[in-house]
């Protein structure tokens, strides 16, 4: 009896449980190949890998837009072949592309969604207004949707995500366009949502918002999992970190080839440093060259350079 | 029938008529105008020296089937418009993933495709009040074969959508198939007309059964025998509604 209690308590931990999952489309592409992937409910985890590495085809499985070839898929202890009604009610889903009826607005479109996942009529609409208020939608709610800004439409796609209250969001680049002020509130959001024991799982190019948000990550590449860790740890395996350095003037050829730089501008120089190494050496040949550092900063995406290190692809992350 | 499912049918239909009525100068306007067109030049206009056909002025032989072609063609398209439609944009991924089961998503679609087929239906017979006088033999009759033609026609624009890939792919069928069937259908004529080849061969065409059983409710009059006809009507239902319910179970044309 103990065993079986703790069979299902350990069952029913995982948000997502991936076995062996693999999808060959009809003209042979393997998009995922035999993937495991489990994620811990009431996280939020995030979801890495460059284009058609198989990250929106395992998104898509997941939630039923994608037909699977062969393995096995649960949601919260739900097999999704068995008991795919249940499944589905479980999630909501935000795609990468716009994907509603831009003659409708916005909140019919909302509304309507609730009503699709059997939410009765008076209830979706309170939902709508709880959700379209919290993105900041509500003054836009009777403009028709092809009219709203690119960041108004993503957060439209995220209260329609939201109106059946799900135990699993997905997010695919959830805050891709959208400008700095409005991408911070959206994690707001997203962190308000996950405290409410909402599981998260979103792709993202942004290491602040990876870090931000998200404990755990895995890395996608070429259809399968590369890398399934805590974030913190996969930062640790950075090797090599890279600065930029402002210079009171344009550096000369020689300083360059001196230090291993390149130059990002007239007076900016970009330079890779082995975690290893420390930055006396740098600034004392600068110092001893004439040239006064005006300010100094890490590179923004280190996730990038992680991902390359990783792949040891040279394509941006998607 | 669960209570969520019975909401998102619900929900499915408004949408779908709330689109047909925001939309009416595309979804109402044209077939009346078209009927009317039809009711002036074939009914008043060339009518009116036909004769009688089966027993009555041509204007009242006629107004069945042309009200028949209206809901063939409004059913169908609407069908193919929004279907398609929904699925070119991408929008469809909102039922897909959805917990609605299969069958709930076809009659939502369905639904909206039969209020759009009755209101063109109702609005031609008004038309046709302007024309000639309208009687009625049977309006059982009148009423099921109106309802199960725009169920079948329905389900067959469904299938249509479901496997096309672009909006040319929605204009071959009505373009090339269902124009044909229908004015070869026995809308504008009787059968008992042609030679007896020519009748064995357009007993082949279902739209025939369909005008004919519809007619037969507003006349008393009709070609074809009205159980076979209930029968062939019920089995298009069944068969397209089968085929309808397989391509969204496996996907095909909807899901990768």
């Amino acid at each position: 009896m103990g065993t079986f209690s703790t069979e299902i308590n350990s069952f029913m931990s995982y948000a997502i449980e991936v076995n062996n999952l693999v999808k060959t489309y009809d003209d042979g592409t393997q998009a995922l190949k035999g993937i495991d992937l489990k994620v811990d409910a009431g996280q939020i985890f995030a979801l890495l890998g460059p284009n058609g590495a198989g990250k929106s085809t395992l998104i898509g499985i997941v939630s039923s837009l994608v037909n699977k070839t062969s393995g096995t898929v649960t949601v919260f202890g739900k097999d999704l072949d068995k008991d795919r009604q249940a499944v589905k009610s479980m999630i909501g889903l935000v795609p990468q592309e716009f994907n509603f009826n831009t003659f409708e607005t916005p909140f019919n479109i909302v509304c309507n969604q609730a009503g699709f996942y059997g939410i009765p009529k008076k209830i979706a609409e309170q939902r709508t207004e709880k959700y379209l208020k919290q993105l900041q939608l509500w003054d836009k709610k009777d403009t028709v949707s092809r009219g709203l800004s690119g960041g108004m439409k993503r957060r439209l796609m995220i209260a329609r995500a939201m109106v059946n209250e799900p135990k699993l969001l997905i997010l695919d680049e959830p805050t891709a366009g959208v400008d700095i002020e409005i991408r911070r509130s959206m994690w707001l959001f997203l962190e308000d949502i996950a405290n409410t024991g909402t599981t998260i799982i979103l792709t993202t190019h942004y290491l602040e918002e990876a870090e931000q948000l998200c404990k755990n990550i895995a890395i996608i590449d070429h259809g399968e999992i590369v890398r399934n860790t805590t974030i913190k740890e996969l930062i640790k395996t950075l090797d090599i970190e890279t600065f930029i350095f402002d210079l009171d003037k344009t550096p000369a050829d020689s300083l360059l080839k001196e230090l291993g730089a390149t130059l990002k501008d007239d007076a900016s120089i970009e330079l890779s440093i082995a975690r290893s190494e420390c930055l006396n050496s740098v600034i004392k040949i600068l110092d001893e060259s004439g040239y006064r550092v005006t300010s100094m900063r890490n590179k923004a995406n280190r996730l990038e350079e992680l991902f390359v290190a990783m792949t040891g692809d040279k394509g941006a992350l998607s | 029938m669960s209570h969520s499912t019975y909401v998102g049918i619900k929900t499915l239909m408004r949408r779908e008529i709330n689109r047909i009525i925001r939309i009416w100068t595309q979804t109402l306007l044209p077939p009346a105008i078209t009927m009317t067109l039809y009711f002036i030049i074939f009914g008043n206009l060339i009518g009116s020296r036909i004769g009688e056909m089966d027993g009555f002025d041509y204007m009242s032989f006629i107004v069945p089937g042309l009200v028949m072609m209206a809901v063939i063609t409004s059913s169908y398209g609407n069908m193919v418009s929004s279907f398609f439609g929904a699925k070119f944009a991408k929008h469809i991924e909102e039922l897909l993933i959805s917990p609605m089961p299969n069958w709930a998503i076809l009659v939502g679609y369905v639904g909206g495709c039969l209020f759009r087929g009755i209101s063109v239906g109702i609005i031609v017979i008004a038309i046709s009040w302007f024309f000639t006088e309208i009687q009625i033999h049977n309006i059982w009759i009148v009423i099921s074969t109106v309802v199960l033609t725009s169920i079948v026609f329905s389900l067959a624009g469904f299938i249509n959508a479901a496997f096309a890939k672009k909006f040319d792919d929605i204009a071959i069928i009505p373009t090339f198939i269902l124009t044909p069937l229908t004015y070869l259908g026995g809308v504008f004529y009787s059968i008992s007309l042609l030679p007896e080849f020519w009748q064995g061969v357009s007993k082949i065409n279902p739209v025939l059964y369909m005008v004919n059983t519809f007619r037969y409710g507003f006349l008393g009059v009709s070609d074809i025998n009205i159980y076979a006809a209930y029968g062939l009507i019920l089995t298009f239902v069944a068969i397209l509604g089968g085929f309808s319910l397989l391509i969204l179970h496996k996907g095909w044309g909807l899901r990768s």
